[in-house]
């Protein structure tokens, strides 16, 4: 039972990270129907960016640089700044030029621009992992990290607040698409771009917000995967893209409150099946997932928006 | 092009197309078209499928671009503004198809229509809509794809009214309604039109719409063939036969 809450808690943890990427797979899919891939390596970006202003110096391209060495708590506000302006200008150079294309070309510029980021990633900071900082805040003093315990399963500080911090990014992007001017537009702009630009909604603006809030998102689970697992590295971005996009898919692609039902049911399921089951196919409970919802139900757990469209 | 009655320039022209023509990538969809309303004018467009009708208004409201040729409104050159710019400038939409957003209710796809007025009171502009089409203050809170087809097209009107424009253009506002329905649509744009507001209006219900016009232009692929008052054009042979389905 105890063992049970445990896994439950980890599953959560990991499905926030999750739904946090999947925010972004599904506000750009709902807006221009493309899947961008770069998101995993935004997620990467995300962790890096945080490192690097947590620690006082770090090699970038080979050189020593000096860092601020800041709070965690402000270093990935600054990273999820920096990787917004990253998503926007992604936009700018590889899907705006080609939005009246085909859409193949697209969906290839984004492999591209993924593989870029890796690339680009690995010049700046190498191929091998690079130590993530202990966050200090949730850590005691004998080095273990802080817990409480409930009934006989712990459940440690970092755990609350990833999930906590996940849950209210969800709340405040919810109130932002739901009950403000620019959500509404962003609302509408996915409906319909031509009529939405009829009423004065100026789309490619919308485009470009979608891009800021889904690489801010994916910068924060960057930042607070960094925290739990203490590295980071050009290519962590891949595999956890990859099931991000599965949990946008498995909660309907295009729906946000899907993406943080589908990334948490993710989550949770790959914490149970890899402690029940088997922890070697951890990986692959996230595409019998998507299998199985491909065929019994590919409109997603909330129902995707796009089908209604037609 | 052959002028029948008079329909010469005028200074009070809000809206001048001139000589456009617009092009889908190797498609020459406008070839050429001119025209002209005057403050406080309803101007009918009619012309088959494919003549460029839709097109016209896309131009003038800055969804398509065109080639050559130069729109003006208003005193302003408005040729290469966007769409998302014509709107504050007093020229409003309704779009072919109702266009509605259908995961909206209908108090939001009229707050949309309000979008280019932000931080304006609108109370009074929803009182208005809903003075004019009572269904949709009981529909308010449904979500907009839920409306029956003559409601969509109320709500595609109201919402381009809640726009505030000097100019509105109703692309077949009567397309797929019911006979009564379509009564009721004219007599609203009739009582629109009494209010003050200019209105651009194309139509496959020629008849009706040239009943409640000043003017109308004829489209036969991509050209304006014809224009003339809307009685004019009403008792003119060639329409009858072409449009009117007159024997
Ligand atoms: N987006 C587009 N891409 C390519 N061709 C287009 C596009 N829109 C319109 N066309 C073509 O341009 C021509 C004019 O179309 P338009 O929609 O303006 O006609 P219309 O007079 O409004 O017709 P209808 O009465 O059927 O609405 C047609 O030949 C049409 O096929
Ligand atoms: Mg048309």
């Amino acid at each position: 039972m105890d063992y049970l809450i445990q896994q439950l808690l980890n599953g959560l943890m990991l499905g926030s990270l999750y739904a946090l990427i999947a925010v972004g797979y599904t506000m750009v899919y709902g807006i221009i129907e493309l899947i961008n891939f770069a998101f995993g390596e935004l997620f990467m970006f995300g962790a890096f960016i945080s490192i690097a202003m947590m620690v006082d110096s770090m090699a970038i391209f080979g050189q020593q640089v000096n860092f601020p060495g800041l709070h965690f708590l402000l270093a990935v506000p600054i990273a999820m700044a920096v990787v917004a302006g990253m998503g926007v200008a992604i936009d700018r150079i590889a899907y705006r030029p080609l939005r009246n294309a085909p859409r193949l070309a697209a969906l290839i510029s984004a492999i591209g621009m993924s593989i870029l980021l890796q690339n680009v990633a690995q010049a700046m900071f190498g191929s091998s992992q690079v130590f993530f900082p202990d966050i200090g805040m949730f850590t005691s003093d004998n080095g273990l990290p802080k817990y409480i315990t409930v009934s006989n399963a712990q459940i440690t500080y970092l755990q609350i607040f990833v999930v906590a911090v996940t849950v209210a990014a969800m709340l405040i992007l919810n109130f932002f698409v739901q009950r403000t001017r620019i959500g509404r537009a962003m609302r509408a702009a996915a409906q319909d771009k031509s009529t939405s630009a009829l009423m004065g909604v100026n789309v490619n603006r919308v485009i470009a917000i979608t891009f800021i809030i889904g690489s801010a998102m994916g910068a924060l689970a960057g930042g607070m995967y960094g925290a739990i697992y203490h590295f980071a590295k050009p290519d962590m971005g891949f595999i956890p893209g990859l099931k991000a996009f599965i949990a946008a898919v498995l909660g309907g692609i295009g729906n946000i409150p899907g993406a943080f039902l589908g990334g948490i049911t993710l989550g949770v399921i790959e914490s149970l099946g890899s402690a029940y089951i088997s922890s070697e196919y951890r990986d692959a409970f996230a595409f019998v997932i998507l299998i199985l919802l491909l065929i019994f139900k590919p409109s997603g757990l909330l129902g995707s928006h796009i089908s209604e469209k037609a | 092009m052959a002028e029948v009655g008079d329909s010469s320039m005028s200074e009070a022209a809000l809206l001048l197309v001139d000589d456009i023509h617009v092009y889908y990538g190797n498609i020459h969809a406008l070839k050429g078209v001119s025209l002209e309303i005057k403050r406080g004018e309803i101007v009918t467009l009619i012309g088959a499928n494919g003549a460029g009708k839709s097109t016209t208004l896309n131009s003038i409201s800055g969804l398509v671009r065109p080639r050559s040729g130069a729109i003006h409104y208003d005193g302003r050159d408005i040729t290469n503004v966007p769409a998302h710019k014509t709107v504050t400038l007093g020229l409003s939409q309704s779009p072919e198809g109702r266009k509605i957003f259908p995961r909206m209710s209908v108090r939001e796809n009229l707050e949309m229509g309000a979008f280019s007025r932000s931080g304006q009171n609108l109370k009074d502009d929803f009182e208005r809509t809903y003075d004019l089409f009572p269904v949709l203050r009981e529909r308010r809170n449904q979500p907009g794809g839920t409306l029956s087809g003559g409601e969509q097209q109320m709500l595609a009107m109201g919402r381009a009214l809640m726009a505030q424009p000097k100019l509105l253009m109703l692309d077949e506002p009567s397309m797929g309604l019911a006979p009564m329905l379509v009564e009721k649509i004219f007599e609203i744009i009739q009582e629109i039109n009494d209010q003050g507001m200019t209105i651009l209006l194309v139509e496959q219900n020629a008849n009706v719409a040239l009943e409640i016009s000043h003017r109308g232009y004829v489209m036969e692929t991509g050209t304006i063939v014809l224009t003339a008052d809307s009685q004019a054009l009403l008792s003119n042979p060639q329409v009858q036969e072409a449009y009117l389905g007159a024997a």
